[in-house]
């Protein structure tokens, strides 16, 4: 294993001066779920290790109007436990506990989360080829195996996907993430943390080298009580999805038409998939089985499925009308 | 859930000098013996071994799948701070020539596959090792490669024999006439994908020197035939080689011949002069531990108006590597599962740039009885025929193929009773019309069967002069509690308590035993075992009137000649799988709501170890159903998928309701225990138990396993709804 130099951050403003003092090959280490085990692939050789656990961005904290502020530290099974994250947000505990295994929840922390990279088998594998990885190199996974990978705003430099669950629910509910950066803090709201792959696949989000991460605010959306999230995977437990959805519906139940709406696919995209046209089509629109087919048809539009992965649109499409049905129902 | 039926405790009777078990110790369900060991992390695995001065040592896969190093440049690796050696080629010590050339590691450039070893580094610690092989720089010359399997590769050829040593053809009757004849009929091609088997414990290997003696703590599953092995690479005499495999973390056939990791570390240690220590990881393993080929089976069945059959024929293509032919012998079940007066099967293999296949639990029945049992279940509803009736009445009186009588022969047995149990009485065969919210469901049977292997060997019984007794055996227990059976055996066997027998196996200093495949261990290394504490009840009883003699007495018994002379007959377990499946509507996921089988295995040594074993094989056949594929990508020639998140084996929450029972089964034509093995069958037939099930749920037949949610996507309720 490559020698790397490890420091503990005591507070925000240290991690990213220790984090400014590094080269590029710096890295914030969260639960080191993923960073770790890319560190052992040989994806990512960090020179320096900051670790960002020990911040005070450990705790869940009511907003005004309903909202939650989700310190970027906070540990995957402590979200998704969290009794107001549960009761607001149905869709966001449900969508972490989709997510790996018990044991990785208990490490694995929010920004940690957001930012874990793609599980392309290319981009894991150092001894191939990806453009993600070593720019310029090529993408194999566009002839090669890409069952699971991209149908939307994939590019011919990375049809990789983010492997997220929790992100997906956090795009569906517009969360705003807040970064602290060597020029000061600022928010980003998602789905903008991440970015298509274009011709720069090796950039996953917009983040600057050095930004930390520092909580997730999640506004208040009293009809996201009415939210769930549905992950299709190809092992009942323990797997990465192979199309998800997250949803929130608000159904004016005198006139049965839907007033508004939230939708966002997992598994689909180099990012989580925020449906904005279907949740366009939805508005206003009669809540029933009909519009759910046109809203899921309005967003799969624009899928352009690999050799191997046109299931994935009717798979997403028969998720996005099941699951606001359940919602209709609900 | 998990349900058995406790076994039959019945005395094997007929064997020759079969004296009756004295104290039922066989038949009880007696915990693992290391359970505790193992649980606190006493039980020492192999790579936990730590002798002085221990080296680490990591290996270089190759990155082309074909061609030759032409150079290789250690210079950077050799200055990361206490790495000791890199060998490849043109630096390892010349070894002598053994039939595995996956063995001859580091002896020619030639690169025949994507991962194969070419180099090694050892270092003080692990972690420098790793950096190190990070930086050794190989030049390669690659030439073209060709990886994938097809059925019409021009380079396809019928093997001379497919494993062990069945020829690969086989025709009786005419099939062609038989087809033409038949009232109903099928031709279908069924595929099964590349599988890995995956122990948790990966392969590893402590090897140490003391002058020309080598020792090494090895993964395997007989340290007597890797004993031999090392030998033979190093050019020693046998008895100066020891291999010491007390624990082992699960093998599955992958690791029952000696895999590149045990020569390299013993070469490390003999260049460094120290002792070495090599594990192979987990993605490395996708290429250099073996693993069960993919096939391309074509199956042909006639019947006339009542179901009995005019023909069988199964035709097998399947792949080795250019390294060694490895023919697995999927028709091989075919020949003797049902009757038809014309039959046929056939293998050809193409030796592409890939790594070797090897055994993986079940090699033949279970990929072979995917297809077999798939297309018996086709062929059941075009003659509209419920698919057990389908099988009772093509029960063959003796042994189609040799001719034999069968020794004993479960299936239809096990077929009622699994009817009996799953509540399949009733069953509307029509397929996608039952209706569970937003669920098809559907419920699917197959036959199950293994053969009855018994080997040769040796053991040792031994009365301690300070009370109880020591029994000696090379056998390996790789997880499935050998050593816990093989104690309740010697102890029937002297009259004793199971507490007062010790059974030490797993070191090739101890008799010469067969390892611990083709599900033949507990017959085999029970066969010795009851002959030497027979012969040492006889002796302590008879000439020292039952009295220990102050240093002790032993007894020594080789089997041997006892396999040899039994009875030519067909001896094979048999068994039956039901499964109920689930399948989502939107979505194509499919649950395997409930599982049973009802196996004839013999007599049942050990309930708990037994049902382990048969719960084991049934949940690892619902991988092979739903979940494992190793994918191969051409454009490397290597399977991508190479770690636990990529290949899915099943988890938990796969397994729902899953019940293995056995029926009472008395054969006296087997071994002193009356017993079957119990290992592999549980993985056969579950796939097609499960597929036949998706079909009946979904009215979609899928012949290519793995059954993924993309097959099932498009199923629709017959009812239109
Ligand atoms: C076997 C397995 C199965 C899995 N299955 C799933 C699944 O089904 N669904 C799913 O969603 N996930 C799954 N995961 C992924 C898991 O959720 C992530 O590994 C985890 O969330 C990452 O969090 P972490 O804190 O460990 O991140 P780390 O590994 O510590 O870091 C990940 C990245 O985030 C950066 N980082 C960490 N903290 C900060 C910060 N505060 N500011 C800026 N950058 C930061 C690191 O530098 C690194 O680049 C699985 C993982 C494994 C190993």
């Amino acid at each position: 294993m490559r020698p790397f130099a490890y420091e503990a951050a005591a507070d925000a403003d240290g991690a990213v001066a220790a984090l400014a003092r590094g080269t590029a090959a710096a890295r914030y280490l969260g639960g080191g779920t993923n960073l770790v085990d890319l560190m052992r692939l040989g994806v990512e050789q960090p020179e320096l290790l900051v670790d960002v656990t020990r911040l005070a961005h450990g705790a869940i904290e009511p907003l005004d109007g309903g909202g939650l502020r989700i310190g970027a530290e906070v540990r995957n099974s402590d979200c998704a436990a969290d009794r107001a994250v549960r009761e607001r947000f149905p869709v966001l505990a449900q969508a972490l506990l989709a997510g790996a295994s018990g044991q990785l929840r208990n490490l694995a922390t929010t920004a940690g989360n957001l930012l874990q990279r793609t599980r392309c088998a290319y981009f894991q594998d150092v001894s191939k080829p990806c453009n993600k990885r070593a720019v310029g190199s090529g993408c194999p996974a566009i002839e090669g195996d890409h069952r699971n990978l991209a149908i939307l705003g994939h590019s011919e430099a990375c049809v990789a996907t983010h492997p997220s669950d929790m992100a997906v629910a956090l795009a569906a509910l517009g969360a705003r993430v807040v970064v602290r950066g060597p020029g000061g803090e600022r928010t980003i709201a998602m789905p903008g943390l991440h970015r298509l792959p274009g011709d720069e696949p090796e950039r996953d989000t917009v983040l600057e080298h050095g930004d930390l991460i520092t909580a997730v605010e999640v506004p208040g959306l009293p009809w996201a009580t009415r939210s769930r999230y549905r992950k299709v995977r190809d092992r009942a437990s323990f797997a990465f999805a192979v199309v998800s959805v997250a949803a929130a519906l608000d159904v004016d139940e005198a006139g049965g038409t839907v007033r508004d709406a939230r939708l966002a696919l997992g598994g689909v995209a180099h990012v989580p998939w925020r449906a904005l046209a279907a949740e366009d089509a939805l508005r206003g629109a009669p809540a029933t089985r009909e519009s759910f087919e046109a809203a899921a048809e309005a967003e799969l539009a624009a899928a352009e499925p690999l050799r191997d992965n046109a299931f994935k649109v009717s798979l997403a499409h028969n998720l996005i009308v099941r699951t606001l049905l359940e919602l209709a129902g609900a | 859930m998990m349900a058995a039926t406790p076994a039959a405790a019945t005395p094997a009777a007929a064997t020759p000098a079969a004296a009756p078990p004295a104290t039922g110790a066989i038949g009880v369900p007696l915990a693992r013996i290391e359970a505790r060991e193992k649980v606190t992390g006493a039980a020492r695995y192999a790579y936990e071994h730590q002798p002085d001065e221990v080296a680490y040592a990591t290996a270089v896969p190759a990155t082309i799948a074909r061609g030759r190093i032409s150079a290789l440049d250690a210079a950077a690796a050799m200055e990361v701070p206490g790495v000791l050696a890199v060998l490849w080629h043109a630096t390892a010590p010349r070894l002598q020539p053994v039939a595995d050339g996956e063995l001859a590691v580091l002896q020619s450039g030639r690169v025949a596959y994507r991962g194969q070893f070419v180099a090694l580094v050892v270092a003080e610690t692990l972690e420098a090792a790793r950096e190190a092989e990070r930086l050794v720089a190989i030049g390669y010359e690659p030439e073209e490669h060709d990886s994938l399997l097809r059925e019409d590769h021009p380079g396809l050829y019928a093997p001379e024999t497919v494993n062990p040593s069945f020829p690969a053809a086989t025709s009786d009757g005419d099939v062609e006439a038989g087809l033409r004849a038949a009232a109903v009929a099928i031709d279908k091609t069924y595929r099964t994908p590349a599988l890995h088997n995956n122990a948790m414990e990966p392969h590893a290997t402590v090897a140490l020197w003391d002058g020309d003696d080598l020792t090494c703590w090895d993964s395997n599953q007989g340290a007597p035939a890797h004993r031999a092995t090392l030998a033979q690479v190093f050019g020693l005499d046998p008895a100066r080689v020891r291999v010491i495999s007390p624990h082992v973390g699960g093998g599955f056939g992958s690791k029952g011949s000696p895999r590149p990791q045990l020569v390299l570390a013993a070469l490390a240690a003999r260049v460094v002069a120290r002792p070495v220590k090599l594990a192979v990881t987990r993605r490395q393993m996708w290429a250099v531990t073996g693993y069960r080929t993919p096939t391309i089976q074509r199956l042909r069945l006639g019947a006339d108006a009542e179901g009995r059959l005019t023909a069988i024929a199964h035709d097998v293509v399947e792949q080795t590597s250019t390294v060694r032919e490895f023919a697995e012998q999927t028709a091989v079940a075919t020949r003797m599962m049902y009757a038809a007066p014309n039959r046929s099967t056939s293998h050809r293999l193409v030796a592409l740039d890939v790594p070797t296949p090897s055994w993986m639990r079940a090699p033949g029945e279970c990929p072979g009885m995917f297809a077999l049992e798939s297309a018996v279940d086709e062929l059941a509803i075009a003659a509209g025929i419920d698919p057990i009736e389908l099988r009772v009445r093509n029960e063959p009186e003796v042994d189609p193929h040799s001719g034999h009588r069968f020794s004993s022969r479960g299936l239809i047995a096990c077929l009622r009773e699994g009817a009996e149990r799953f509540g399949w009485a009733g069953r509307d065969p029509a397929p996608g019309v039952r209706r569970e919210g937003c669920r098809l469901v559907g419920t699917g049977v197959a036959a199950s069967t293994y053969p009855v292997y018994r080997r040769g060997a040796q053991a040792f019984a031994r009365a301690e002069p300070g009370g109880g007794f020591t029994v000696g055996v090379g056998a390996a227990d790789i997880g499935t509690g050998a050593r816990t059976a093989l104690t309740q055996i010697a102890a029937d066997a002297l009259g004793a308590g199971v507490d007062e027998v010790r059974v030490e196996l797993g070191d090739s200093a101890l008799p010469r035993a067969p390892v611990a495949g083709g599900s033949a261990g507990t017959a085999s290394w029970g066969t010795a075992v009851v002959k030497a504490c027979r012969a040492l009840r006889e002796r302590l009883d008879g000439e020292h009137g039952g009295v220990v003699p102050p240093d002790g007495l032993r007894a020594d018994a080789d089997s041997e000649q006892d396999v040899a002379d039994q009875e030519p007959m067909a001896r094979h377990a048999f068994g039956a799988q039901f499964a109920e499946v689930k399948v989502d509507l939107d979505t194509g996921e499919t649950e395997v709501s409930r599982l049973l089988g009802v196996f004839g295995v013999g007599r049942i040594v050990n309930p708990r170890t037994a049902r382990s074993q048969l719960v084991g094989g049934m949940t690892m056949g619902m991988g092979m159903a739903l979940l494992e594929e190793s994918v191969l990508d051409p454009q490397f020639g290597d399977y991508v998928n190479h770690d636990l998140a990529g290949y899915h084996v099943a988890c938990n929450a796969d397994v729902r309701d899953i019940q293995a029972h056995w029926i009472d089964e008395e054969d006296p034509h087997l071994n002193p225990m009356g017993s079957k093995g119990i290992g592999e069958i549980g993985i056969v037939g579950t796939a097609a138990a499960i597929a036949n099930a998706v079909h009946h749920a979904t009215g979609i037949r899928v012949r290519e396993l793995p059954i993924r949610l993309d097959d099932l996507l498009w199923a629709e309720a017959a009812d239109g709804s």
